[in-house]
């Protein structure tokens, strides 16, 4: 039996009465990558935010390795080996790749160590490691800020690597990359899977197949159902709340969009 | 990752301080022995370089790591009256009154020195508390406003809320640091007369090698890891939060490090001036501070140094020419930087030579401010533009401080001395 390494119970995240995240029951397997789909505002994002304590909730419990996440903060949680990847690529844009690495890599993170830090021939090793995963070899003395859309995804990627987190949290990494580049990330986060465990969001279908793997369908902010991704495609209630109306490659949807302008309210609103 | 290129230009970067700090350091001086350079401009030079020190924490606390504080002439202040109060008691019995009190006190009809006078006496713990007293305010202050999580706009308007604060608080006599008319007739400053050419010339150079040591210690710092971690807050603070940086730390630290640079720039000015008054911390000040590195051009080191040495260079040549106009020059100038040159003078130049094709872009982190946030662009805007303005309106006021500033000691009490009178119309 494999071990588990994220145990969530009741928990509640709500704003100003609103309740945005409201999960019973949540479990995560080491070196399990784990899907989330699920209409926008419904909650998937908070519940990220929750994980890496960028959120605090206001019930509940997400334990890790006999911790609650709940009651740390931001860094602890880095410590205790969980690294967030935000939706927006967040990247520092002044320094260049090799120092955007060079930060993320697990050194001290003390104030006068970094004054006196000298870079060791086996992180300048694995930074080039790193950054030849994600593809960035080539680009390491660039600035941040000139790369590409997708590239900053997977410098952001690349960052998470070094941290050498235990969990991953990795925020919809293919939004705004080209079909391309979207299925390279979906190679590289079923690398990652067989060191790390992982929580992906996503909205793309057509990603979600790639990855293959055990799917979680959040929906006003519960847990609609959770199973392989063949099994929740045919579920009709997934079908009726989420599926039904963005189903379909990117192609489709932008073609819809182009030929139907009325609907484009009720697939982009809650429901 | 450094390329050769770049190498070369952190060299000739480095080379060119060198250089500078030679001139200031060597040349200077001897020129100044043999009659070239006159006293009142070695002297005038000396108490530009303490500005420069000022701005070169500006520097790294607002163009590194983005947080721009509008309180540095307080820590300036600080550590500058901090010195003067030291001078003053070593002043003794040779001041205006004869008293063993400064004259201020004698005016106020305060019998006994203030408790907190005491320890200035002797040098060494007052030069201590020089250096601690604005950094342990800074640290304080700011421990507080970061683990806030206090940041951009509101920082700045809080550290200015502090400014007035501060500045009220010694213009009021209560406080027994002599008040509007702060405190002057400063005698001897180790033993030496201030009013000797030598002694001045010596200070001259202290400050100079102090200016040199600090710019290559902060050169020092932005090129570590530290520096990076710096500018890394002000890319992206959430990102480096979730690398697992303890970035209310490293914020801390460098608004200490600022702190720290502003206070000796202020205990070098003081010795140097004769006097130091409220009006160096009001509000105005510190915008100005802030105007020194946005036209030297902020992120650089060696930009806030020429900004600062270069608007009050202008400064004193304006004063002096055109008496009557020469806050619009400068606020003409303020202005044409916001316009067009957000990146001061020395990214102006960076870009000059790279339209000329002398050097391709190339990834010199602190040259770029593309991703700073829009609101700080704004802010910066508004502040220079605040600064423009003050500097348009307040002309003089101003004028009267650099007066009072450059004044005897004697002449200086006796406007302290009128006023007094007044008072006691009043």
């Amino acid at each position: 039996m494999t071990k588990r390494i994220l145990h969530v119970e009741d928990l509640m995240v709500s704003f100003d009465g609103f309740k945005a995240l409201d999960i019973a029951f949540f479990e995560l397997e080491e070196k399990e990558l784990r899907v989330v789909i699920g209409p926008n505002g419904a909650g998937k994002t908070t519940f990220m935010d929750v994980l890496c304590g960028k959120t605090k909730p206001h019930t509940g419990s997400a334990m890790m390795e006999g911790k609650d996440l709940v009651s740390l903060n931001e860094q602890e949680i880095v410590e205790l080996g969980v690294g967030r990847k935000f939706q927006t690529p967040s990247v520092f844009g002044s320094l260049s790749v090799f120092d955007n690495l060079m930060l993320a890599f697990k050194t001290d993170r003390k104030v006068w160590r970094s004054l006196f830090y000298r870079l060791t021939p086996q992180a300048k090793t694995r930074i080039e490691e790193v950054a030849e995963t994600v593809g960035l070899k080539d680009a390491l003395s660039m600035q941040a800020a000139f790369l590409s859309h997708g590239q900053k995804q997977w410098l952001e990627i690349g960052m998470l690597i070094l941290q050498d987190p235990k969990l991953l949290l990795i925020d919809e990494p293919a939004a705004g990359m080209t079909d391309e580049e979207t299925a390279k990330t979906g190679r590289l986060l079923l690398d990652l899977a067989d060191r790390h465990s992982i929580i992906v969001i996503e909205h793309d279908m057509e990603f979600v197949k790639q990855l293959a793997r055990k799917v979680t369908v959040l929906c006003e902010g519960k847990i609609l159902t959770e199973g392989p991704i063949e099994k929740v495609q045919d579920d009709p209630q997934v079908i009726e709340r989420y599926l039904g109306r963005s189903h379909g490659t990117r192609a489709e949807k932008a073609e819809r969009l182009a030929t139907a302008p009325a609907a484009v309210g009720s697939a982009g609103g809650n429901p | 990752m450094k390329t050769p290129r770049v190498f070369g230009l952190f060299a000739r970067r480095e080379r060119t301080a060198l250089v500078l700090a030679g001139l200031a350091i060597v040349v200077v001086p001897i020129l100044n022995a043999f009659g070239v350079v006159s006293d009142l401009n070695l002297n005038l030079m000396g108490r530009w370089f303490c500005f420069a020190l000022a701005a070169l924490g500006i520097d790294l606390i607002w163009g590194y790591t983005g947080i721009m504080s509008l309180c540095q002439a307080v820590f300036f202040c600080l550590g500058g009256y901090c010195i003067g109060m030291h001078m003053l008691l070593k002043t003794g019995t040779k001041s205006v009154y004869g008293s063993s009190l400064p004259d201020f006190m004698v005016w106020n009809q305060v019998k006994a020195l203030p408790w907190f006078w005491e320890p200035f006496r002797h040098f060494p713990v007052a030069l201590a508390l020089a250096l601690a007293v604005p950094v342990a305010f800074a640290f304080v202050f700011g421990f507080f406003a970061f683990r806030s999580r206090i940041k951009g706009v509101y920082f700045s308007i809080i550290t200015q809320a502090l400014a007035l604060a501060m500045w009220l608080i010694f213009l009021r006599n209560e406080t027994m640091l002599g008040g509007t008319n702060g405190l002057t007739d400063f005698k001897t400053l180790l033993g030496f007369q201030l009013s000797d050419p030598s002694s001045k010339r010596w200070l001259y150079v202290l400050t100079a090698v102090i200016l040199a040591l600090a710019y290559f210690g902060a050169r020092y710092m932005v090129g570590s890891k530290l520096g990076k971690v710096l500018v890394a807050i002000r890319d992206s603070e959430h990102r480096l939060r979730f690398t697992g940086f303890p970035v209310t730390r490293y914020k801390l630290f460098a608004f200490c490090v600022a702190a720290l640079l502003a206070a000796i720039g202020g205990i070098l000015y003081v010795p140097q001036t004769g006097i130091i008054t409220p009006g160096r911390m009001d509000v105005k000040s510190s915008l100005e501070m802030i105007v020194w590195a946005a036209v030297g051009g902020r992120g650089t080191l060696g930009g806030p140094i020429l900004g600062a040495i270069g608007v009050s260079l202008a400064y004193s040549f304006l004063t002096s020419h055109f008496p009557g106009s020469w806050s619009y020059f400068l606020g003409i100038l303020f202005i044409t930087v916001v316009l067009f040159f957000p990146e001061g003078a020395v990214g102006a130049l960076a870009k000059l030579k790279l339209r000329r094709g002398k050097a391709k872009p190339a990834p010199i982190p602190e040259a770029s401010h593309a991703s700073q946030s829009d609101d700080d662009a704004r802010l910066s805007g508004t502040v220079l533009a605040a600064g423009a303005g003050t500097a348009l309106t307040a002309s003089a006021e101003t004028t009267l401080t650099a007066n009072a500033a450059t004044t005897n000691a004697s002449a200086a009490s006796a406007t302290v001395e009128a006023t007094a009178v007044l008072k006691e119309s009043v």
